[in-house]
């Protein structure tokens, strides 16, 4: 039972949510219905495909606040690609390559000088940023057309089918849920964040191991750019500013802890739905901006509390 | 005596000659040399700071030494790190357990070496591994899938050693293995050590406790300052001896003479079912039985550490009281490891040594230098670092923290584990005076040697409960071990 309800935990938080929005009749009707679910997911997108590689950095027991600044500066130089008319797959490739590379930056700084990531990536964060300025000459770059607009927005808004963000999004939850679960590396960046010292010990190369979950990791914030780059069809380097945060609390409501070991995809995907959800119900209720920050404030510590709760009566 | 006798035949397992190591100014290894035999229990011996830890760390890779030759199988042997050591078929299991607390059974155990296709973990085949290492230890009834944190530590224990088994080891290093077993558990241990024999493992197996290494070991070398001192086959010296080698001088009295006094009862201990127990003031009651048996947990519930439906109070009420506490876990739980000997030492008096919120370090410095003294606490002074000093002279700290207090009620659990013979007998000397003076000791021991040298009454637990109190003459240790077991009945 108190396994069932760790397990479930985030998706009661999400169905709590979900149910607290429509208890109010005027936007009850709307708030459910397909369209909006549609309108939620897209706008998640973002969110969850940080959440991704936010989730094995937290399960490994680091963080990375760089997020933001990486996808503007994944962004600025997707937009620039298309400005010189690249084609399309190789404007993809090159922008998820940069966002790898920031991360490989990161993980050797963190692994190989045996700094604390929160300093590494803090710097990073003002390092990325300041790159995507400069890369476009600090004002925006636009481009006439590309097939990237497509991604976010489907031809008909209520129609059934879901943007190609959105699949991209699930197929990459999949595939990194399967790679956590069943591969060496996988298992690997658990025993790293449950005991670096045990890991090392035990012949897991703890260096190698740090530097490519950073990697992969930016490589999940480059694509997170890539998502921001096709909602506003601009390459913005002032945009995505704490989206970090965000992302943070996504999986940290998915039941992850800030202190390594723990963690599931399908938890950093609620946590990031349950965001997503709070932040539409809020805007149709009408509330100010400044409310839904509070709201979500209040949800991410409320979270962590229950977490605890959990823990303590399993012991 | 065999004295510097360190030949065990003609082709040992594992032969170390000469081997010399400084850190900085400090000579750890002066010209040492051990020899093993292949299915041969060594019992390596010293105390605290004699250098064993960085012989092993020489041995497992982990650190280089400056000269001297090491062979493995007649080969010579230069492990670069841990990972080249366990390749080679050396390894070791720690004394302080490191198992991923997250982590299943099984994927502590194949932790390194995980079976694999491309990358892909093959589960089917690393839960088998794990199963069949498992039950070479008569321990293959364990869930596989339970997290290793969830286990007791005698059962994390043995799925490190099934995770040294799974690479084939010539030689296996056990580094104080029972500093946190009941006796039961070290006498299950024993039969893995005995099994691990029988298949020509050679086990380098390093003990405070004398009594237990002759259960186990074969043969033994004692290290005193960085240097091999002695040598031999274990029956042919006598425990004297070996004390003798290890800090010296003679021991002649491990245990402290005490008169018995029992003064007015100071503290109930309450329980669940059945009476409570009056604790004494001048009295030293003991507290044994099996790990789980709820000794910690009893403890903890009468200084207010963890709720209980028996004691409505805090550890501060406690401490206000007068009792004090000294937890089992010195590392986690007892101290700050990065703060200073007078910062851990003063921590309870914190605001009556201030002054308007104000601490003076001047002032708890004082205070802590004193006791430095009087317990002859080996540190630089009161500001060094706590996580600097041996186990022996942190527990020290521990108990200073108190004595300065001061607390007329100590409630002591495991006050000796895993430090060595001379600090222990110190402790016991201390403990032993403080009842004179009047205090009334709890002392929970998994060490029965202890128990009976020390207390004048031991109460037994078992499955949450004290079962049976006797004064220490009344006992024996088989049968406080047949009532901590549940035999008797």
């Amino acid at each position: 039972m108190k396994k069932l309800l760790s397990k479930f935990g985030p998706f009661l938080g999400l169905l709590l949510v979900i149910g607290l929005f429509s208890l109010s009749g005027e936007i009850r009707d709307y708030f459910l219905s397909y369209a909006n679910f549609k309108i939620i997911l897209t706008q998640t997108v973002i969110v969850a495909i940080g959440a991704l590689g936010m989730t094995l950095i937290i399960i490994s027991g680091g963080i990375d606040l760089s997020v933001g600044s990486v996808i503007a500066l994944c962004s600025v130089v997707g937009a620039l690609l298309i400005q010189q008319a690249w084609p399309l797959v190789a404007v993809v490739l090159m922008v998820i390559a940069a966002g790898g590379l920031v991360g490989l930056l990161n993980g050797a700084a963190i692994a190989g000088l045996r700094m604390t990531p929160f300093i590494i990536t803090l710097g990073m964060l003002g390092i990325a940023r300041g790159a995507a300025k400069w890369l476009a000459n600090n004002e925006t770059v636009n481009y006439d057309a590309s097939p990237l607009n497509g991604w976010m927005t489907t031809a008909d808004p209520f129609g059934w089918a879901l943007p190609a963000g959105a699949w991209v999004a699930l197929a990459l939850a999949v595939l990194t849920a399967v790679m956590l679960r069943r591969t060496v590396f996988g298992r690997h960046i658990f025993a790293i964040g449950s005991n670096e010292a045990t890991a090392r010990l035990c012949g897991v190369a703890t260096v190698r191991t740090k530097i490519l979950i950073y990697a992969l990791a930016g490589c999940c914030f480059g694509l997170a750019g890539l998502m921001q780059l096709s909602r506003l069809r601009q390459g913005d380097p002032t945009v995505a500013i704490g989206v970090e945060l965000d992302i943070i609390a996504a999986v940290i409501i998915g039941g992850a802890s800030l202190s390594g070991g723990v963690g599931t995809v399908l938890g950093s995907m609620i946590g990031a739905l349950i965001m997503a959800v709070l932040r539409n119900g809020s805007q149709q209720m009408g509330w100010p901006t400044y409310f839904q920050e509070i709201i979500i404030g209040a949800v991410i510590i409320a979270a962590v509390f229950l977490d605890r709760l959990r823990q303590a009566k399993r012991e | 005596m065999t004295n510097l006798d360190t030949n065990p035949g003609p082709s040992p397992r594992l032969r170390l000659t000469g081997i010399d190591k400084a850190f900085g100014a400090t000579q750890a290894l002066r010209g040492v040399s051990l020899a093993v035999a292949a299915g041969e229990v060594h019992a390596l011996i010293g105390e605290n700071g004699a250098g064993k830890s960085t012989l092993m760390k020489v041995l497992s890779g982990v650190v280089r030494p400056d000269a001297g030759t090491m062979e493995l199988d007649g080969a010579p042997y230069l492990p670069a790190d841990t990972l080249a050591a366990r390749r080679h078929g050396v390894a070791m299991i720690y004394q302080e357990l490191s198992l991923a607390p997250h982590l299943s059974a099984w994927e502590n155990i194949v932790l390194g070496a995980e079976p694999h296709r491309l990358g892909w973990l093959d589960q089917k085949e690393a839960r088998t591994r794990a199963r069949g290492a498992l039950a070479r230890l008569a321990h293959g009834h364990l869930d596989l899938e339970r997290p290793a944190g969830e286990f007791s530590i005698a059962e994390q224990q043995v799925i490190e050693i099934a995770r040294a088994l799974l690479t084939e080891p010539r030689v296996l290093i056990m580094d104080e293995p029972t500093s946190s077993l009941t006796q039961a558990d070290t006498e299950k241990l024993f039969a893995v050590v005995r099994q691990l024999r029988t298949e020509g493992v050679s086990v380098i197996y390093i003990s405070h406790f004398l009594e237990e290494v002759r259960q186990v070991a074969d043969r033994f070398t004692v290290l005193k300052d960085g240097e091999t001192v002695g040598s031999g086959a274990l029956a042919a010296v006598g425990q004297a001896e070996i004390v003798r080698l290890m800090v010296g001088r003679e021991v002649r009295e491990m245990y402290p003479v005490r008169t018995p006094q029992r003064g007015t009862a100071v503290l109930q201990v309450r329980q669940p079912q059945g009476e409570p127990l009056a604790l004494h003031a001048g009295e030293i009651l003991g507290v044994a039985g099996l790990i789980g048996a709820g000794r910690t947990e009893l403890l903890r519930a009468v200084f207010g550490l963890d709720k209980s439906v028996l004691y409505v109070t805090t550890p501060a009420r406690r401490w206000a009281e007068g009792v004090g506490f000294l937890s089992e876990n010195r590392k986690e739980e007892g101290l700050m490891l990065p703060l200073s000997v007078a910062e851990n030492a003063t921590l309870t008096k914190f605001s009556a040594l201030a002054r308007g919120g104000w601490l003076r370090t001047g002032g708890i410095e004082a205070v802590t230098a004193d006791w430095i003294g009087r317990l002859g606490i080996k540190t630089r002074g009161p500001r060094q670092a706590v996580g600097e000093l041996s186990g022996g002279n942190q527990q020290k700290v521990a108990l200073a923290r108190l004595l300065q207090h001061p607390a007329r009620i100590l409630l002591l659990d495991e006050p000796t584990r895993g430090i060595d013979v001379g600090s222990k007998a110190q402790i016991y000397a201390l403990i032993a005076q403080l009842a004179a003076e009047g205090r009334a000791v709890v002392l929970v021991s998994s060490y029965l040697p202890e128990l009976f040298g020390l207390c004048d009454r031991i109460a037994v637990m078992r499955r949450g409960a004290l079962v049976e109190c006797r004064e220490r003459a009344a006992w024996t240790e088989p049968e406080l071990m047949a009532v901590a077991i549940g035999a008797a009945a």
